[in-house]
């Protein structure tokens, strides 16, 4: 099966009120290319769920997000991502504000086909009081009470991968997948950009099979875009773009994001952001970070 | 072991944290910020060699980073994988202590990353979000580091947003005892904390030379207990300096409190 798919059809794919997970984890390795194509798109009110970074500041600064399922937003080095600050202090989006592990607990239900799993995280603190979707249930083998997180299930996930082939082999070489073998399997529909396009034999080697974290049938499409994650990492290829992210957050103080995205994302096309950014040559050359 | 005669009080802050860490034998300790990185370094190069430390990234080390930039030929000492869904794993297991630092602390050792404000749906201060503070606080032991200790910290009312299960009798989900939550330390600019007082009361366990117990209690939001006798915290060693001058050869640590202040007030 050929689920090669162009970056252009790829927003299309989508629908209003749709519940999004993306990938990565802050500003490392997000499917930001698929993220600018949802920023062009006409498509609204979603719920994203996410280790957030600039993906969930840009998409509620531009008036996609209904809701925002998340443990935390930060540009790492820029603590706090500016854009979803702003929502929040506006109060624009509502929010399911969790633990970390308790989204990969999540995500793990959903994936599991289980409606949700028992868990003391959250207990005595106001993740139960401000979730009141959340329940807390007793337990048929001790006297205590447990969280019960449901299965948050995504009706697509948005991904960003070294490599695949085109039947929806994915792989990673990154010093971590983060979340993202949870996101694919919780989601009816993964969409997975990737650096390089590369045929299946390249996976027969074992030293690079070794790299891949789920299986193809968990991959609906695979959206060739080299450089897609910038201005976020994709460590070992880049790292994330410093400079750039300051020019986002300082956008944040003058000018809104409407200029940001009138600068480098209103009516260009992938290519034209690259060469706004100083082009793939440059974002490859991006120094990885010191931890 | 020859105490240092002069020493700032970053580098006192740092000792008296890494000294949290003496007995916990081995677990993952995990210092978020420079004072508590560099604490938790420390620990791993003197009184605790047995504890695990990752690289903040993705790998767990057999001997800790160095923090800052580091030499272009600079090969970290992995020994095992330690990707977030491990850390995760590592968390629920209970066998960590983490050193964190928040925004607010409560009089029930609750504590506040989250945001600040009264209204939930739209704070006046979005901060980081609850991050993995709520999984901590029920599964292993932790210690808070605070560079200012003052009454915005030390709040008078609970937490803006509690992400923390603490020592709050109202909040204690059935079945489970205090007993069971592990607060260890705080540690101030001022002083050496913990939650052991009279009915979880935080108390003093130290102060840092010249400090007074009226200027604790003024900083403070709600009452500190004063145990009988106070004693005043221990100075770094010079072994100890020597250790933090290696793991922290670009002085990041005297850049973290305000005009880097002497140990010892002059």
């Amino acid at each position: 099966m050929n689920k090669e798919m162009a970056l252009s059809s790829f927003a299309s794919e989508l629908r209003d009120g749709m519940t999004i997970g993306v990938g990565g984890w802050g500003p490392r390795r997000k499917p930001m290319a698929l993220i600018r194509e949802i920023l062009k798109s006409d498509v609204k009110d979603l719920t994203i769920v996410a280790y957030g970074g600039a993906d969930v500041g840009m998409l509620c600064a531009a008036g996609k997000v209904k809701k925002v399922v998340f443990a935390f937003v930060s540009l790492d080095f820029i603590p706090l991502e500016p854009f979803f600050r702003a929502a929040r202090q506006n109060g624009d989006v509502e929010v399911m504000e969790i633990d970390e592990g308790m989204m990969l607990l999540g995500l793990r239900a959903a994936a599991w086909g289980s409606p949700f799993i028992p868990t003391r995280i959250g207990l005595g603190t106001d993740v139960i009081r401000h979730n009141p979707e959340l329940k807390v249930i007793d337990s048929p083998y001790d006297d205590k009470e447990w969280l019960a997180m449901p299965a948050l299930k995504l009706d697509a996930a948005l991904i960003h991968v070294d490599r695949a082939d085109r039947r929806g082999v994915c792989q990673i070489k990154g010093p971590d997948i983060y979340m993202d073998d949870w996101m694919a399997r919780a989601a009816a529909k993964t969409y997975v950009s990737c650096e390089e396009i590369v045929e299946s034999d390249y996976f027969a080697d074992e030293d690079e099979a070794r790299f891949v974290f789920w299986e193809r049938t968990m991959t609906s499409a695979v959206i060739p875009v080299a450089g897609g994650a910038h201005p976020t990492s994709c460590s070992p290829l880049y790292g994330f773009d410093v400079p750039h992210f300051k020019e986002y957050n300082a956008f944040a103080k003058e000018g809104g994001f409407a200029a940001y995205f009138d600068k480098y994302i209103n009516g260009r096309s992938e290519e034209d952001y690259q060469q706004a950014v100083g082009g793939l040559d440059a974002i490859r050359k991006l120094a990885l970070p010191v931890y | 072991m020859t105490n240092a005669i002069e020493y700032s009080l970053a580098e006192l802050m740092i000792c008296a944290n890494a000294s949290a860490y003496d007995n916990d034998g081995e677990v993952l300790v995990t210092g978020i910020g420079v004072l508590p990185r560099i604490a938790a370094s420390l620990a791993m190069l003197s009184n605790n060699t047995d504890i695990m430390m990752t690289d903040s990234e993705a790998w767990l080390l057999s001997e800790p980073n160095p923090i800052g930039p580091r030499p272009a030929d600079f090969r970290q000492k992995n020994e095992t994988w330690m990707g977030f869904s491990r850390i995760f794993d590592n968390v629920w297991s209970g066998k960590r202590h983490l050193t964190g630092g928040p925004t607010q602390i409560d009089r029930f050792a609750q504590a506040n990353i989250s945001a600040l404000g009264s209204d939930y749906r739209q704070p006046k201060v979005q901060m980081l979000g609850v991050r993995g503070f709520p999984g901590n606080s029920i599964c292993h032991a932790n210690s808070y580091l605070v560079p200012q200790h003052s009454t915005r910290v030390f709040v008078e009312g609970e937490c803006d947003v509690v992400c923390t299960i603490g020592f709050n009798p109202e909040r204690l989900p059935k079945g489970y005892s205090f007993d069971e939550i592990d607060v260890r330390q705080v540690y101030t600019n001022l002083g050496v904390f913990d939650f052991r007082g009279p009915d979880r009361q935080m108390q003093i366990v130290s102060l840092h030379p010249g400090v007074t117990v009226e200027e604790v209690q003024a900083n403070t939001g709600f009452p500190v207990h004063v145990p009988d006798t106070i004693v005043e915290t221990a100075p770094p060693t010079e072994a100890q300096l020597e250790i933090i001058r290696r793991i922290d050869p670009h002085n990041l640590r005297s850049k973290q409190l305000k005009d880097n202040p002497p140990g010892v007030r002059a």
